[in-house]
Order: C-alpha cells, then structure tokens, then sequence
C-alpha cells in the first residue's frame, strides 16, 4: 500500500517536473534557421564550390597532380612561336594554351590541396555551397573558355616601358 | 434548438402555417448546419495550435510559410487530403472499410448535440444527457475496430484491438467519476450540472470536497485523455510500433476522417470536462457572465475547453507513451480503485445533511486553491522568462554566430 502510494505520488509529481520543463520551453527563443532566407556565417577559409580563373592559368598542371582523387583534368598545347605574348596576373608568361580545364565537384573531396601549388593562384575554394543539381552530370564544371581575353601585356613592367616581343620576362618567372 | 424554434416562430410569419414535422425539421437542420461547420472548421484550428505548440516545446517556430504565421498551412494540408487519391488495400473488407471513419466521425460529432453553450444554447437539451455523451462517444470504438478488422493488415488490428481494449477500460473510472457529479447533482442532464455550479468561481465542482472533487478531476481528465486516444495513452496508433495503427491502410479523405475524429474528441472530452469541472459556460464571475445584452456562456465554454485541449497538447509534447501494461495498471490498479473510493466517500458526503451552521469550505477553500495555481502558473512563467533571459545571455557570451538575414 506504502509503495503503492509512492509510485502514484511520484507519477503525479514527475508528470508534473516534465511540464514545468516544456512550459519553460514554450517561451524559449527558437533556434529555428530559416535556411534558404537567413544563413549561418561561414567561416573565413571556407572550402566550397572549387573555382578556376581561366585567364591566369599558365597550364603547369600542379594542381592536377596535386589532387589525391583526380578529380581536375587538363589538356595543354604549346602555344605557337609567333602567337601574341600573353601573361597572367601575377605575371607570369602564359607559354600553354589551356584548352581544358574540367573540374568534376561530384568527385572533389575539398581537401583544397589544388590551391596550394597553383603559382597564379588562379585556382581556389569558393564560399558557394548551393549548388546541387538533379544530374551528376551537370557537376562538371568546365573552366576553358575560347573568348578568354588575356593580358597582352606584362603587369609587371613598368608603365611606359615597351614590352620585348616574343622575349621570356625573366624578372617575372623570378618573382 | 427551442430557443430557435421560438425566434423562427416570432419573427418569420407562416412559420406557424407549416406542417408539424417541417417545424421540427427546419429549426434541426439550421442547428445541425451551424454545429457540422463549427465541428468541421475547428479542427483546422486545433492542427495549427497543436503544430505551433508543438515547435515552440521543441525550441523551433512550427509552420510559417503558408499564409501569415503558417496560418493557411493546416487549410492546405485538409486540402491535400482531400484531392488524394483514396486506396484501398488488396484483401479488404471495401464496405466497412469506408464505413469505418465514418462511424468514428459520428461517435465524435454526435455528443455536441448535448453540450450547452449556453443557459439555452444547447441543441438538445436531454434530461440523461452525460450518459448519451458516454454512450455515443463508445461508437467511436466500433468505427476503430471496424477499421482494423477491414483492413487486412495485422498492424491494423493491433490497433484496434489496443483502442479497444484501452477505450473500454478507461470508461469505467471515467464514468465513477462522473457518477460522483451526478450524485452531488442529482441530474444527468449537462444543462442542470452546469447550472449547479452558478454563482462564482468557488462553487465550481473542481474545488467542491476540497480533496476530493479536484483528484475526480484528474482522472477523469487522464481517462479522457485516454479515451481519445491521445499521448501518452496513444498506443493504438504507436507510430514506432504500430505502422500508425487502426487508419496505417486509410488514405486521403477517409484519413481526414480519422483526424477529424481525433481532434473533435478532444475538444468533445474537454468541454464536457468543463461542464462537469470548471462550471462550463458559467463566468469565474457572475459579472462576467454578459457583456450589455451579449451573453458570454459560448465564450466562457470555448475558453475553458480550449485551455483543456491546451493541457492535452502539453501533455502530448512533454509525456513518452505508456507501455500497454503500463496503461491497464494505471487504468485498473490506480484511477479505478480511487475513483470508486471516490465515489463512496461523495455518496456519503451528499446523504450527510447540510447543518445551516457548518462551516462553508466550499467557499473558503475554493479560493485559495484557485489563487495557488494562478500563482504557481504566473511564478512558472516569470522564472521561465528569467530563465531564457540568463541563456540567452550565455550563449551571447560563447560567441556563437547569429543567422544573417539574407532575403526575406
């Protein structure tokens, strides 16, 4: 009978401690995100949606051999003796025509140790993560571009100074 | 409805002219029209309110995008159900299968014909009217183990029969319970129960006996708790035992049934909870009772039941669900033994003549009790605010990051 009484006491009594609780809670601040109009700050550095600046590549080929799953393809061509010299932005003499750069982000495993080894830094993660698609297809993204314009001029030099045709900036590659 | 009956007659010439039956038939069906709407309407308003409740328990906000403040959602979601495709399962028992949900809607609708919404408001006022109530909500039962029976699907049947078993067992403290109103009452008739308690907050049957009417409360509040089959007694459709129980092979409309049942009960057990308990249409105040000539009752019923449906929703959201052992030794081991103990110490305290000089607890105890609850209710709010307050403070302190508003 003792024990009886006990275990409905404490039924009632518990019953009640929970609802303090959820009545507690009912006026708590949410912690609902809602997601697509409101986000969560990413933090600096964030590795997202990998990216190529075409114009700069120089076409060395480190990123690819940096990326532990082979997820970059590049095919070069050496650019013609007689094409017009063209450098990227941080100066450095494009002598290969890139003429595909192919990353495939449903492979990427955003290790970010493509951007490491890029001299141009032309290749780097982007904050962008919303980019799912309905076709794993449509993951592979595509970098070459046969509009690219280039710089035709080294933007190390000095303004003013005439540019040596067909000569390898050596100041360039050294800095 | 003969409140109808005689507006009908006064103010519509040739009302009289009719034939007998039509009299009777005209005032019926604006009655059923007007109580079919507001049963039909409410439970959208009871989804929203449980799916609200229900986030803000969760520390989330519930739905928001349809409409104002999500306020549309539940509208869209009756209308989903309704342009569903109904299907019926290979091996089932076609005719009871559609008949089912419609003797549980039935059962649910059918005991608003006797709660008074007023000293007059009540569509027929019945001299036995709780035991129809207890009567026509059982139907309800049939309608579940119809459900199950015609669905050729064991989960079904486990359902039902759980319902069944779990309905049976929690009417009989219920209506011990109700017994001992009756009994202070000497009528069956919701209308005079009602009227029984006139004249303030401290004749409520809630704080009559002191100790006694508010444990008849309790469980009778917890049997009708189980009797809708809401949480935690919600074993009959155990979602992660059961598939969903008695309706796991119902769909689209004859689902919206089921649902609208549910909800319907709730507020069904509620307001005759009210009635019997907290006075049901009678103000806390005399005073309060009518505002200039607009009479109140409708409001002071609707209030108080939807507090009641509010403490369901709570529960729901705050108790795991019993196990069925758990749920017969509540129901046969605790609530009934009390119940009946109950019932024989109010026969008792009833057949004792009133001494003119006793001492009236009623009207001092009454009060007190009412002034603690209020009190434990707003000191529990004020320190749940306080409480968040101080979080908010610590979380502000760890530096986590604040969403940044993007579009809206």
């Amino acid at each position: 009978m003792r024990e009886w009484l006990q275990n409905v006491w404490e039924a009632v009594y518990t019953v009640l401690v929970g609802m303090t609780i959820t009545w507690r809670h009912l006026f708590t601040k949410s912690v609902t995100l809602q997601y697509p109009s409101e986000k969560w700050p990413l933090p600096p550095r964030t590795r997202m949606r990998l990216f190529m600046k075409y114009e700069d590549c120089i076409g060395c080929g480190q990123c690819v051999r940096a990326c532990p799953v082979a997820c970059i393809s590049m095919k070069t061509e050496k650019r013609p003796a007689d094409a017009k010299p063209i450098w990227a932005a941080t100066g450095h003499p494009i002598k290969l025509d890139v003429t595909a750069f192919d990353i495939d982000m449903s492979l990427c495993c955003y290790c970010n140790l493509c951007t490491y080894p890029c001299p141009t830094f032309c290749i780097y993660m982007t904050p962008d993560y919303e980019f799912a698609t309905r076709n794993l297809t449509e993951h592979l993204y595509r970098f070459a571009k046969k509009d690219a314009v280039f710089l035709t001029e080294d933007p190390k030099k000095k303004a003013g100074e005439e540019p040596k045709p067909g000569a390898s900036p050596a100041g360039a590659a050294g800095a | 409805m003969d409140v109808l009956w005689g507006f009908l007659n006064q103010n519509l010439s040739g009302f009289s002219g009719l034939p007998a039956w039509l009299q009777t038939a005209i005032p019926a069906a604006i009655c059923g029209v007007l109580l079919i709407t507001f049963m039909a309407l409410g439970p959208i308003l009871y989804v929203y309110v449980e799916t609200k409740v229900a986030g803000f328990m969760q520390d989330r906000i519930g739905p928001k995008r349809v409409g104002p403040h999500g306020m549309l959602q539940t509208v869209a979601d009756a209308v989903k159900l309704m342009f569903k495709e109904a299907i019926y399962p290979a091996g089932a028992d076609k005719k009871l299968f559609i008949l089912a949900p419609c003797l549980v809607v039935l059962g649910a609708f059918m005991s608003f014909v006797v709660i008074p919404f007023g000293a007059r408001g009540v569509t027929a006022n019945l001299n036995v009217g709780i035991f129809y109530v207890v009567a026509v909500s059982s139907l309800s039962t049939v309608g579940l183990i119809m459900a199950g029976r015609a669905s050729n699907n064991k989960y079904a049947l486990f359902g039902a029969m759980r319902s069944a078993a779990q309905i049976v067992s929690y009417e009989i403290p219920a209506v011990m319970t109700l017994l001992t109103i009756v009994m202070i009452v000497g009528s069956l008739s919701l209308n005079d129960i009602a009227m029984a308690q006139a004249g303030g907050l401290h004749r409520w049957f809630l704080f009559r006996y002191f100790p006694i009417m508010p444990v008849a409360f309790l469980i009778f509040f917890t049997a009708g708790l189980a009797e809708c089959n809401r949480a935690p007694f919600d074993i009959p459709e155990a979602e992660s035992e059961l598939v969903a129980g008695f309706h796991t092979e119902y769909s689209g409309f004859f689902f919206s049934l089921f649902f609208l049942a549910e909800y319907t009960e709730m507020f069904v057990v509620s307001a005759v909870a009210s009635v019997l308990f907290l006075g049901g249409y009678l103000a806390p105040h005399p005073w309060l009772q009518q505002v200039g000539p607009l009479p109140l009752g409708w409001f002071w019923l609707w209030f108080k039941a939807w507090g009641l449906v509010f403490v369901m929703m709570w529960l729901r959201w705050t108790l795991p669900r019993a196990r069925v052992d758990q749920l017969m030794y509540i129901a046969w081991k605790v609530l009934l033994p009390i119940a009946l103990g109950l019932v024989v110490i109010v026969g008792g305290l009833v057949l004792k003549p009133r001494t003119a000089h006793g001492f009236p607890w009623d009207r001092f105890v009454g009060w007190p009790i009412t002034l603690l609850v209020v009190g434990f209710l707003f000191t529990a709010m004020v320190r749940a605010l306080l409480w968040n307050r101080s979080r908010g403070r610590e979380l502000g302190d760890s530096g986590s990051p604040s969403p940044v508003q993007v579009w809206r």
